[in-house]
């Protein structure tokens, strides 16, 4: 789209054929320096938190990524526990919310009655856009005590000594841990990804579908073989945006992780994300050091979930659904 | 089909896999809805009690007294409020910039990466990012930095909205428009957003809806008030916020309005999301 500037007297907008070339310039800068204010705030974010970490970078250096020291007294900062954290419970969240978001966004496009269809589509929708806050106390007050109950201390009894269960099941039961962490995240993420994929398979030409039942495949291999090779691209790309989610989440995690910057030794042990350590600690955090060891965290969660975005967006391509 | 009970044929064998598919799948789908419902039932069952008059009409008490989240369901107010005029203006400016204006070169692809990045940075960066903007200088949290915040978060979905709803606007508008010697910015405003006015909108309420429950943003930056306060260059009161610290608290009336304040946010989001809903379906079908 070109501009189109006015030299004769508009019929409808006459006012502007005196301020109108102005205006148009004042308007388009209006708009161009938005665009720049974005990208500002985003090179900004990133240049701020290396700025400010710079202090616990040059001090520590790579030691930071391997160190599992975090010690406000004397001053010494290692990030090894959270980030592992971080990576771990958005794995399991990963892995325990994707098969179930996949069946069910499967049912809810190739089983469901139709009667069902759209109102358990829309509560899933719905679902998705509860705030964290909302599961992170569910989180903290329901579950964790159930958890603790019902699942820890039974499989902590169960686990035989010496094998790889014992090891696995270590901690306190007192339901707050990594695996609760990673449970409760795992919920929070199903909806969203769940929505993202019915989309997606919607978005399968029927035309193509009923070829292939035509031929007479039963659902399982229609869906295996013809709905997700359509999707397959599209389909990675929105479960990284899901990952994206995880591994940024604060809320959710903070209220039941247990906080503890261990590397956590078994399933049940306390840990820490990088997100819930900023949280738990940033407010109060006195020694100029210990802010830009924080600072230093938040750029590795930046850098984290930057690749994963960068990844999602390969693979969805341009224009598709965020 | 079987033979003798025993042995599956090609065609039996391929009718078990696909039945005990169905079956897995219409299993998730109920884990899902169960696990779900749980939490929605725990809410209400938990946030009810407190729910009331009183919930509106008194501030927060000091532990073990009465009250209710007066000031901190104002100041979440005025500081969403705040930040959605901000990043609507930013939003719309710059969505109409990528839509309108940019002559999609690397620039604007850059500009779209970046704000796709801004969109899914994780909430907690952007607080650290406005604490080192606006909270060092100017020595103290505020409202202003926490509104800062979350225009932050709402300016990149408004934008993208933006973007992609000028994109549908057929080429003819733009085109009856220049025909009549209108100048762009005419264009834009008295044609383009006007016809786009319901997909902005929706972008704008997503936006709202995703901001009213932000936590980790507003943390260390607006804090928290005890007392009531719309004073923008003070800390403020706001219920995300609120319901953080009263949850961890070891009291008991705390723990109740905790609940009741996310009862609170969650039905607003999910009003939020209907409203959206049903704008979107009479879109479909005028």
């Amino acid at each position: 789209m070109s501009e189109a500037y006015v030299s004769s007297p508009h019929p409808l907008f006459p006012h502007v054929h005196v301020r109108g070339q102005r205006v148009e310039r004042a308007f388009r800068y209006a708009c161009s320096a938005a665009s720049l204010a974005l990208l500002g705030a985003t090179v900004g974010l990133c240049v701020m938190l290396v700025w400010g970490g710079w202090p616990s970078i040059s001090t520590f250096g790579l030691g930071f990524f391997t160190s599992t020291v975090w010690n406000p007294v004397t001053d010494t900062y290692g990030g090894a526990g959270p980030i592992v954290g971080t990576l771990i419970t958005s794995a399991v969240a990963l892995a325990l919310a994707l098969p179930l978001a996949f069946c069910t966004a499967v049912f809810l496009v190739e089983f469901c009655p139709a009667i069902l269809r759209r109102p358990i589509g829309i509560a899933v929708e719905l679902l998705a856009g509860i705030p964290s806050i909302v599961y992170g106390m569910w989180g903290l007050f329901v579950f964790a005590p159930f958890f603790a109950t019902y699942i820890e201390a039974p499989l902590m009894s169960w686990a035989p000594p010496g094998t790889v269960w014992e090891r696995l099941f270590s901690g306190i039961p007192n339901g707050s841990g990594i695996l609760t962490a990673s449970i409760i995240l795992a919920i929070m993420i199903l909806p969203y990804i769940a929505a993202t994929l019915r989309e997606l398979f919607v978005s399968v030409p029927v035309r193509v579908r009923e070829a292939a039942y035509g031929m007479g495949c039963t659902p399982l291999e229609v869906v295996w073989s013809v709905t997700l090779p359509f999707v397959r691209r599209s389909a990675v790309g929105a479960v990284m945006l899901g990952l994206g989610r995880a591994l940024g989440e604060t809320m959710a995690v903070t209220f039941v992780i247990g906080n503890s910057h261990r590397l956590p030794r078994g399933l049940f042990d306390s840990g820490a994300t990088i997100s819930s350590v900023i949280a738990n600690e940033f407010a109060e955090a006195t020694s100029p050091m210990h802010m830009s060891a924080l600072l230093e965290l938040g750029f590795a969660l930046f850098l984290i979930t930057f690749v994963v975005l960068a990844l999602a967006r390969a693979l969805l391509g341009h224009g598709d659904a965020a | 089909m079987t033979r003798d009970g025993m042995i599956l044929g090609r065609s039996g064998r391929r009718r078990l896999y696909n039945g005990v598919f169905v079956t897995v799948c219409a299993l998730a789908t109920v884990v899902a809805l169960v696990v779900l419902a749980a939490i929605l039932i725990s809410l209400f069952r938990n946030g009810i009690g407190a729910f009331g008059f009183r919930l509106f009409t008194e501030d927060t008490p000091p532990p073990g007294g009465a009250g209710g989240l007066r000031n901190a369901i104002l100041g979440s107010v005025t500081l969403c409020a705040a930040a959605m005029i901000l990043g609507i203006a930013v939003g719309m400016l710059a969505g109409t910039w990528l839509a309108e204006y940019s002559r999609e070169g690397r620039y604007a692809r850059t500009v779209r990466f970046i704000n796709d990045v801004l969109l899914s940075a994780p909430s907690i960066l952007i607080g650290l990012f406005v604490y080192i903007i606006a909270v060092r200088p100017l020595h103290g949290f505020s409202a202003f930095a926490g509104s800062l915040a979350l225009a932050l978060i709402a300016a990149p979905i408004v934008t993208r909205a933006t973007e992609d709803v000028l994109r549908l606007q057929p080429r003819a508008l733009r085109e009856a428009g220049v025909g009549l010697g209108t100048p762009h910015w005419v264009i834009i405003r008295r044609i383009l957003w006007r016809t786009a006015a319901g997909g902005i909108v929706t972008g704008a309420l997503l936006a709202f809806a995703r901001i009213s429950g932000e936590t980790a943003p507003l943390l260390f930056t607006a804090l928290n008030n005890q007392f009531f306060s719309v004073n923008l260059l003070r800390p403020v009161a706001n219920l995300p916020v609120t319901i953080f610290n009263f949850a961890l608290s070891p009291y008991e009336d705390w723990q109740h309005l905790a609940w009741a304040g996310a009862l609170l946010i969650a039905l607003t989001v999910l009003a939020i999301n209907l409203v959206v809903r049903i704008l979107a379906t009479r879109a479909k079908h005028p």
